[in-house]
């Protein structure tokens, strides 16, 4: 094992095996892709935390496991603070010699849905984060409680139909807007936050490179498109992944130190956020004349949310 | 490398400091903590320890309690020795992560200084924290006052830490009562202490990555239930190992513990079961009386969990009446003690005369005369060959008499 360029993907997406593919998460499931790229640009040995979702439920199911590192689910909120316990107990060991190998390169990774990040773990990631253990916090936003079927959560977009925040006769889905957890954690400080996408997977890969190389708490959020629960072809998934980066839907960039805001991704030619909507059965009723509006309320959120973000960029602060 | 600290023969400390020192001798690995009356002066003195040097582990002071647990654990799991404390609404937020410990087989200390659980809000010692941690599966062991607090806690260690039992351990003391409440404590010397628990060993530790470990994964109808079981069956055989380690114990410091601690039962006629620092008034009370020629006794669970089913049942076979005191609110049932003891002497042919009372809720104090009463009733009890009042009582409840439960036995 060893990874040696991050140019061939052919070459990339083998180079480490630590993430077995057999598991039973859907076909067509960005969370593997993202999971796999972060074990894969690394040869550092990893302990991996992850809370309960689809995630932690498709890849430990007794007696099988597809994690061939270091890794543990407590519950669904507590990830990170596993890792901080686990990152604290090698600094301790280190410092009084107990290690089997004290040489050996070792990485803390939490891995957590949107449910887990943005809402019941929110405390728990803060805390870790505001403690500052050396440690990257990876979320995996699909944007909903996939797990258990696709309820709501503060990371589902509004005008998605949820099954707790339906569309209806009268309702066009989520009512409120998604809690911006990038900005929220660069507030913390962090040195390193990012915002990235497996499509524009060399991007991915050297995001993730520089949070583990990063001394102290990063903090990632990857868009992980969801076949089940977006309602897409399991074939279509970077496909619609494409269509969430080039509508800046989900813009691609990283903050350095709670300020230094860089964009990583600029589409060439931006598309409107019709197309995105369309290729989703979870926004299939906002294009139904009355919801016209809703289109429209994201196409200026997008707008607003770009312009700031390079305004900021210019601005350097 | 920590450094040492001397201490007296004779220390006051309360039970507080106590524990402690106790975790500070254990030279624990990480502690992962949240403060919460009356268990906070354990963590604060842990911060002074780490501020002057007396201890090289990590100290890491989290966000909340069910933090520090979700800490403790992926600490655990990360291959060293591990301890916490807390108390109450602290002990309640930390439930799951309880159960998640345990069924990790982590052996994590955790001193529960015992405090009532709101609502009402209530800063005062009762049990209801400690019987809601009854069912998360961990070894709970229960101290009377500050040198028990000191001892079981350095046996906690090496109980959890066993290779046989791989366990976690919970160490009781009252509230207030105990754990602020100065006393001559015999500590022993840090090497010695520290001789006494041993070196942490390891055992599928995340930190050896010459073996890849999975922590926490899922079992459903098909392997769950064969899981929990074996859970149990740990808990269940943690017994020898317990009582190899107060057997230790003994052996270097004079002082004797065990699962069940039985004061003057040899002949006892009369007796009480309770838990906590009501032990010892309890045992008080019963001197006085054998002063006045009723031949009282008293028993006490030192392991709440494992319960020594056994060993109540073998503690009371004689007695003709016995009181089981629980300081928890029934809450629609009877107490809880009562309801454990009682199942443990219905194995049995010969079956006492059994009543339940509740007191000291909310840190009510419990007094020697109210001790006295309680014996003086299971003596009516005895010579009448039935129970003389209802089966369950509320001691020192002001208003009316409560009572809900009959019994049809012997009367
Ligand atoms: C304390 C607690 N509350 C609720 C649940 C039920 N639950 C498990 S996973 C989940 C949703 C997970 O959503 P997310 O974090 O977004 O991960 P995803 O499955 O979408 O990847 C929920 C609600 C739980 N396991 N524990
Ligand atoms: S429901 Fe969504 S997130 Fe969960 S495994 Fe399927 S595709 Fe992945
Ligand atoms: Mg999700």
């Amino acid at each position: 094992m060893a990874i040696t360029s991050i140019k061939n993907l052919k070459e990339f997406s083998t180079a480490n095996e630590r993430f077995e593919g057999a598991h039973l998460l859907c076909p067509g499931c960005a969370h593997s892709m993202i999971v796999r790229e972060l074990m894969n640009c690394t040869d550092d040995n990893l302990v991996i935390a992850s809370n309960t979702g689809c995630l932690e439920v498709s890849t430990a199911v007794y007696p099988y496991t597809s994690w061939d590192t270091s890794w543990i689910h407590i519950g669904f909120e507590n990830a990170a603070t596993a890792a901080s316990g686990a990152e604290a107990m090698y600094k301790a060991r280190k410092r009084k010699g107990t290690l089997k190998d004290p040489d050996a390169p070792v990485k803390f990774v939490a891995f957590g849905g949107d449910g887990s990040t943005y809402d019941i773990g929110f405390q728990w990631l803060s805390g870790a984060v505001e403690r500052g253990h050396d440690f990257t916090y990876i979320c995996l936003d699909n944007e909903n409680y996939a797990n258990t079927g696709g309820q709501r959560s503060s990371a589902s977009p509004i005008g998605a139909n949820t099954t707790t925040a339906q569309a209806g006769r009268f309702s066009y889905g989520k009512k409120e807007k998604k809690k911006d957890m990038v900005a929220i954690m660069a507030a913390h400080g962090a040195p390193y936050v990012a915002q990235l996408a497996p499509n524009k997977w060399k991007i991915m890969a050297k995001g993730f490179q520089k949070a583990l190389e990063t001394e102290g708490p990063c903090f990632i959020n990857t868009v992980s498109a969801c076949t089940t629960e977006w309602k897409f072809d399991p074939k279509d998934t970077i496909h619609v992944t494409d269509l969430a980066t080039d509508t800046l839907m989900f813009p691609i960039y990283e903050i350095i130190d709670g300020h230094e805001l860089n964009i990583l991704y600029r589409p060439k030619n931006i598309i409107p956020v019709e197309e995105y909507l369309a290729s989703q059965g979870r926004y299939k009723h906002l294009f139904k004349p009355e919801n016209k509006h809703v289109i429209e309320r994201i196409q200026k959120d997008i707008d607003a949310k770009w312009e700031y973000l390079q305004r900021r960029e210019e601005a350097r602060v | 490398m920590a450094e040492k600290m001397e201490l007296n023969d004779i220390e006051v400390w309360d039970g507080n400091y106590a524990a402690s020192q106790a975790l500070r001798q254990a030279q624990v690995d990480v502690v992962s903590a949240y403060p919460i009356t009356p268990s906070t002066p354990i963590v604060e003195s842990y911060g002074a320890y780490v501020a002057n040097g007396y201890v090289d582990g990590e100290f890491v002071m989290v966000e909340s309690e069910h933090a520090a647990m979700s800490g403790c654990i992926g600490a655990a799991a990360a291959g060293g020795r591990v301890a916490t404390a807390t108390s109450s609404q602290g002990f309640m937020l930390m439930i799951e992560v309880l159960y998640q410990a345990s069924g990790m087989r982590l052996p994590i200390v955790l001193t529960v200084v015992n405090r009532a659980v709101a609502s009402p809000l209530n800063v005062r010692g009762d049990h209801g924290d400690m019987y809601a941690g009854r069912d998360s599966g961990w070894v709970q062991i229960d101290a009377f006052n500050a040198q028990e607090a000191y001892d079981l806690t350095l046996c906690a260690f090496k109980i959890g830490e066993d290779m046989d039992v791989r366990l976690p351990v919970m160490v009781h003391q009252d509230g207030f009562v105990t754990s602020h409440t100065a006393q001559n404590v015999k500590p022993l010397q840090d090497d010695v202490a520290y001789n006494f628990i041993g070196k942490y060993q390891p055992y599928e530790e995340m930190l050896d990555f010459t073996k890849a470990v999975t922590y926490g994964a899922q079992t459903e109808e098909d392997w769950h239930y064969e899981h929990k079981a074996k859970q149990h069956k740990a808990l269940m055989d943690s017994r020898d190992v317990i009582d190899r380690v107060f057997a230790e114990y003994k052996e270097l410091t004079g002082r004797e513990y065990n699962r069940v601690e039985k004061y003057f039962m040899d002949d006892a006629e009369v007796a009480i079961v309770a838990l906590g620092s009501a032990v010892e008034t309890a045992r008080y009370a019963a001197e006085e009386l054998r002063a006045e020629g009723i031949k009282a006794g008293v028993v006490a669970p030192r392991c709440f969990r494992p319960f020594a089913f056994d060993g109540i049942r073998e503690a009371l076979e004689n007695v003709k009446a016995v009181s089981a005191l629980d300081r928890s609110c029934p809450m629609g049932a009877m107490g809880t003690l009562f309801n454990e003891v009682s199942a443990a002497l219905y194995t049995n042919d010969k079956r006492p005369i059994i009543s339940n009372y509740i007191y000291g809720l909310g840190g009510r104090d419990f007094s020697v005369a109210e001790a006295k009463r309680i014996f003086k009733e299971q003596k009516a009890h005895a010579d009448a060959g039935h129970l003389t009042t209802p089966i369950q009582q509320f001691s020192g409840l002001r208003g009316p008499k409560l009572g809900f439960f009959e019994t049809k036995r012997g009367n």
